[in-house]
């Protein structure tokens, strides 16, 4: 990530701010920053959401493409990740700067979000060993200031939910192979259950507490830090120790025991946010960036 | 092309302009914090988000650095959602190495970059989605980051496409107009001294009518320098009511 250069002064003023609950913008320990969602941000995608996290700013666009099913698992359908790292987040990822970052995401995520029980890939079947739905979900990262796994999975949970994938019919031709329809009427498409799709909390060690939403400079102040991804019954899909520091066994105990009870925290509040925005239908303002 | 009517016997287009019509240009300035200036402008569906940063240091190796002069570094990248079919690499390919070659190109005729010698200003413009004049887009936007981050230029940039259909010329094609193997000019202007920046042209036009295509476009490029000022006179009224004691 893009690097912030601490003193070594303010490196223990952080730590003794954490100790006694209190960081530098005032929050505690376990909340996070202001946060702006908003869905459908993109036109021609079939499901977009932006989301800025204090000064974090991700885009995702999901599109939806018809492929051929994976081989183990021929009645279901697939989602593939790809992050961008793009230069407007920081010069040091012009060109290929920012590919290490970008994949190194991208696989996290491929953990969290790509298994049978997180979106039903059941429902993304056409027909079985043939044809099935491909979402192609692509982040596009615009500003870090760290947490960048807590932002981007809260606006992929966004995105999915925004999803419209056109329903298709299938008709056997003369020949005897099969050919898919679309439906005429642009309105006619199937939404995804994002019930069971999980967010993700990064937790941060610094001194010898933990602290939910870092910001880089807290980053640079923290040696390791735990990764753990929770639906909103608290079940566990993926866990994660990052950092160049070591953790002891109870550190890691307690850090998993916050990050469940933040992460299933948050996905009440997102889940209303977003019935709501749904429930303005065409009366909604689309703000974008240019709010 | 059968079917495809660009422009109507009533003169309408296929989005319901009129010939020389622009499309509906929106933006904004300083959309992130983080950056020297950025800025974000929707022109029709084409929206394109444009950063700066510098002028600083030159970056990776000395040797490219100039003694008298700042150097422009540009990158322009697409969003993978951002076109109809799903682009598999956001840049690195041919066109966007092409785009981003006439971008600097482009601003180093506007930008002064006698004032700092040894530096270097790097412009990163990205396009969240594409429906048209992407180079357009780009620069326009790239205008505002640049007036955002208080870098000192000779005049604005204001660019616009124009292209040419039995006899008429029409401004701000849309991306079905220009990639229906018509004519298309883009063309990068300075409005108050009328000095072009950028003149790009593809596909055949007889020699009598390119003064008329050239024409439409300045027009048209003129127009635009009027929003963009609109939007950059608006900027600093908020900006100012923000920081007045």
């Amino acid at each position: 990530m893009a690097a912030v250069r601490l003193s070594e002064a303010e490196k223990v003023y952080i730590i003794h701010g954490v100790r006694d609950d209190l960081r530098l913008d005032g929050r505690g320990c376990e909340d996070y920053r202001h946060m702006e969602i908003e869905t459908d941000v993109v036109s021609n995608t079939d499901g977009s959401a932006k989301i800025s996290l204090g000064h974090t700013d991700v885009l995702v666009g999901i599109k939806a493409e018809i492929g051929k099913p994976k081989p183990m698992v021929p009645n279901e359908g697939y989602l593939e990740f790809f992050v961008d790292c793009s230069a407007n987040a920081t010069p040091e990822f012009e060109g290929r700067g920012g590919e290490d970052l970008g994949v190194e995401l991208s696989n996290t995520l491929y953990k969290a979000f790509n298994n049978r029980r997180s979106v039903d890939l059941r429902s993304l079947c056409i027909s079985p060993g043939e044809h099935c739905w491909v979402l192609y979900v692509d982040v596009l990262l615009l500003q870090c200031d760290g947490n960048l796994f807590d932002a981007m999975s809260i606006a992929i949970k966004a995105a999915l939910f925004n999803t419209r994938i056109s329903k298709v019919q299938i008709s056997e031709d003369d020949e005897g192979g099969k050919e898919i329809e679309l439906s005429d009427d642009p309105y006619d498409c199937m939404r995804l259950n994002v019930e069971n799709v999980p967010c993700i909390v990064t937790l941060c060690k610094i001194g010898h507490r933990h602290v939910v939403d870092a910001t880089l400079q807290e980053k640079a102040c923290s040696l390791a830090s735990v990764l753990i991804s929770v639906t909103h019954r608290g079940t566990v899909t993926c866990v994660r120790k990052m950092g160049r520091g070591s953790l002891d066994p109870e550190s890691i105990f307690e850090m998993t025991e916050a990050g469940k009870r933040v992460g299933k925290s948050l996905h009440a509040p997102l889940m209303q946010l977003l019935q709501e925005e749904e429930s303005l239908g065409k009366k909604r303002q689309k703000v974008g960036f240019l709010g | 092309m059968a079917g495809l009517e660009l422009l109507s016997d009533q003169g309408y287009r296929l989005d319901g302009r009129k010939a020389s019509e622009l499309r509906k240009v929106q933006a904004r300035m300083s959309v992130f914090a983080q950056a020297d200036g950025s800025a974000y402008l929707e022109q029709g569906n084409t929206k394109a988000l444009a950063v700066v940063y510098g002028p600083h240091e030159t970056r990776g190796s000395r040797s490219k650095s100039l003694h008298d002069r700042a150097v422009i570094n540009c990158q322009y990248s697409m969003a993978t959602f951002s076109t109809a079919e799903r682009k598999r690499r956001p840049h690195g390919d041919r066109k966007s190495s092409e785009m981003s070659l006439h971008l600097k190109q482009t601003f180093e005729a506007a930008v002064l970059t006698q004032l700092y010698p040894r530096s270097q200003i790097d412009i990163y413009v990205k396009i969240l989605q594409a429906d048209g004049g992407n180079y357009s887009a780009c620069v326009n936007a790239a205008t505002l980051a640049l007036v955002d981050a208080g870098i000192p230029m000779r005049d604005y940039v204001c660019a616009c496409t124009a292209g040419f259909v039995e006899d008429t010329p029409l401004a701000d094609l849309c991306h079905v107009e220009e990639s229906g193997g018509g004519t298309s000019l883009s063309l990068a202007l300075l409005p108050r001294s009328g000095n072009i920046a950028l003149l790009q042209m593809d596909a055949r036009l007889h020699q009598d009518h390119l003064d008329t295509l050239m024409e439409a476009a300045m027009t048209a490029s003129k127009g635009l320098s009027k929003v963009l000022d609109s939007v950059v006179s608006q900027h600093l009224k908020e900006v100012s009511v923000l920081t007045r004691d």
